[in-house]
């Protein structure tokens, strides 16, 4: 894992100096990060990155992970797609699924922070073993519309926190706890954003069969509905009509995302055998995406719900042009005709991706926009800042903090 | 006498959510009159904030909303046109800012209800501040401009706009000090002068260091 220094030529020294300042006001204290998988998902890979960093920074942080079976994943499943507004059934039987598994982690795992950070629903129950420490709960998910009786279920727990976390204004509503907007971010020394040398891309992407003679349009995104793959297949299929380019779309699924294989599937039904298509199943290999992004013409993120949409950063970060859907958290990292193209149907996204394919001067000056853009809004060392100022707002209530 | 040192202070933002949102330039108007200070400093200087290094052009969150979302040209501009740097008081501004509306809205009754599109709702933030001292002091004219050639951009922008408008001061700290420790009227006067929200941090650190050249060179 990379150190602080590390960061100084990409950020400057005063922002790293600024994280110290701060880490010293949390004098020591222990922050208890849980969430309910290891590995795959923005949740795991920023708390990958996030714990070590606010160790060196004085902050006693730690990071438990609680158990579930595929019946609760099933469940926790339904309640994402729920949140996200989208129709799903659910029964007292889920409920009480939830409720159970619940209870088992609530008896196995061990609270021994002083501030404890809860990461989405999975394990919001934890918040019963509540005493005089601090519970802050992170919603991850885009909560703008949601369904409303998961949403009083959860907030059943939601009320006993002190604060809460959105990663958008839009997903905000009067609560009767402080809620804070922190956007989550990138870490650009990671495997998945450091700088790749060409002969790099080049290789790793022959290695996958693919060749760089037409321009390549790519999503990266787990194979998910809410990121719409099939609406990117026909977004290609637009554009193919008048200019000659190819699709990668490349991803992974998540632990406790049971219903990705069956998307796949349907995507790769969709796409018959167009020889342009390429449709990649990865396991997490962050280096392949990279060099698949740098890799790319045009990136895509047409997501119908997004939490916040990372991949939106990191393709802004290599300097691409960047066509995604205005939801959730996008919005935030694109300025439309300013740091990237936003789109709001299909056909507007496959109007776009030909622009930029057509105008290449263009393209270029989107992705150079949106590049200082991320770095001086979404880059690791801005959120953790905004994490340190969240803990320490724990402990103050004025609009104005002297420390 | 001894003189006062200048000590030098940085400031870190956390935006807090309020969960108020408003979808006509009717609602804006009712939560501008109710709305904590907070929430007015935060949406004039969010903008600002963001993009401080590289924009000189902080136009604020209402004169945005109102122009993207309700497309009411006229009203953003009056709105965009508010000169922050003359009122003295966070109250001030959010009086001009009602004033503005209701003028606007008596004369065009029928922009009062139009609303956005779904999910284009202006949403209310509150901006928590955070004040930690740098530890860098200043007690004469010549350590006071080699720290202000060093410090981070988050010092420059806490001295000029923040402790001016949010806590009070009526000033900016560098007038302040200049002219009261070290009896520099002239450079505090003009720097006073200047409207920071033309500025980019960078600039403004120039535009300052370059006062107080020119004018202790005489």
């Amino acid at each position: 894992m990379a150190h602080l220094t590390e960061y100084v030529p990409i950020v400057g020294q005063a922002v790293i100096d600024d994280l110290r300042r701060l880490g010293e006001r949390l004098d020591g204290k222990a922050v208890q990060n849980v969430n309910s998988t290891a590995v795959g998902g923005g949740v795991a890979e920023i708390l990958n990155r996030m714990v070590p960093l606010l160790q060196e920074l004085g902050v006693r942080a730690g990071w438990d992970v609680i158990k579930g079976g595929e019946q609760f994943f099933g469940v926790t499943k339904k309640f994402h797609n729920a949140l996200h507004g989208r129709a799903e059934v659910i029964t007292r039987d889920d409920f009480d699924i939830f409720l159970d598994t619940g209870r088992k982690n609530n008896a196995a795992l061990n609270i021994y922070g002083d501030v404890v950070f809860i990461h989405d629903p999975q394990p919001i129950m934890l918040v019963e073993k509540k005493q005089s420490n601090k519970w802050i709960w992170r919603c991850h998910v885009d909560v703008s519309h949601p369904d409303d009786g998961v949403w009083q279920f959860l907030m059943g727990f939601i009320r006993r926190y002190d604060g809460c976390v959105f990663s958008s204004p839009s997903f905000s509503r009067p609560l009767p706890i402080r809620q804070f907007l922190i956007t989550p971010s990138i870490d650009p020394l990671s495997d998945k954003n450091r700088e790749l040398p060409e002969e790099t891309v080049e290789r790793m992407i022959r290695q996958h069969g693919l060749v760089r003679d037409k321009p390549i349009i790519t999503q990266i995104s787990r194979f998910d509905r809410l990121k719409d793959p099939l609406g990117v297949l026909k977004v290609y299929q637009l554009v193919k009509k008048h200019i000659d380019c190819q699709l990668i779309l490349a991803g992974g699924t998540a632990a406790d995302d049971p219903e990705g294989l069956e998307v796949l599937a349907e995507v790769r039904e969709q796409a018959g055998k167009d020889p342009d298509i390429h449709i990649l199943l990865l396991p997490q290999d962050d280096l392949l995406i990279n060099a698949l992004q740098r890799a790319s013409d045009v990136i895509m993120q047409k997501s119908l719900k997004e939490g916040f949409g990372l991949t939106v950063s990191e393709a802004l970060w290599k300097g691409k042009p960047v066509v995604a859907s205005a939801v959730g958290g996008i919005p935030l990292q694109i300025t439309h005709k300013y740091s990237g193209l936003l789109c709001h149907s299909i056909e507007g996204a496959a109007f776009a991706v030909k622009q930029l394919l057509n105008s290449p001067a263009y393209a270029q000056q989107l992705g150079k926009n949106g590049r200082e853009h991320v770095r001086n809004n979404f880059l690791l060392t801005r959120h953790v800042r905004d994490y340190l100022l969240l803990f320490l707002s724990m402990y103050y209530e004025n609009d104005v903090v002297r420390l | 006498m001894e003189r006062e040192p200048f000590q030098f202070y940085t400031r870190f933002n956390l935006s807090e959510l309020t969960g108020l949102k408003a979808s006509t330039a009717g609602e804006l108007l009712a939560l501008l009159r109710e709305v904590p200070g907070a929430c007015m400093y935060h949406h004039t200087h969010r903008f600002l904030q963001q993009h401080l290094f590289v924009s000189p052009e902080p136009p604020n969150d209402f004169a945005y909303w109102v122009r993207e979302a309700l497309g009411e040209d006229e009203l953003a501009e009056q709105l965009a046109s508010v000169n922050i740097i003359d009122y003295p008081t966070i109250r001030a501004v959010r009086e001009r800012f009602i004033f503005l509306l209701e003028d606007y809205l008596g004369r065009n009754p029928a922009a009062r209800e139009r609303a956005c599109r779904g999910g284009e709702e202006f949403q209310v933030i509150k901006s928590v501040s955070f004040i930690v001292p740098t530890g860098i002091f200043a007690r004469t004219l010549a350590e006071f401009t080699a720290a202000l050639a060093a410090v981070s951009l988050p010092v420059i922008y806490f001295h000029m706009f923040e402790a001016r408008l949010r806590l009070e001061k009526g000033n900016n700290d560098f007038s302040n000090w200049l002219a009261d420790s070290l009896g520099q009227t002239e450079a505090a006067e003009k720097i006073a002068r200047i409207d920071p929200y033309t500025f980019t941090l960078d600039g403004l650190r120039a535009a300052i260091l370059q006062i107080i050249q020119k004018t202790t060179a005489r």
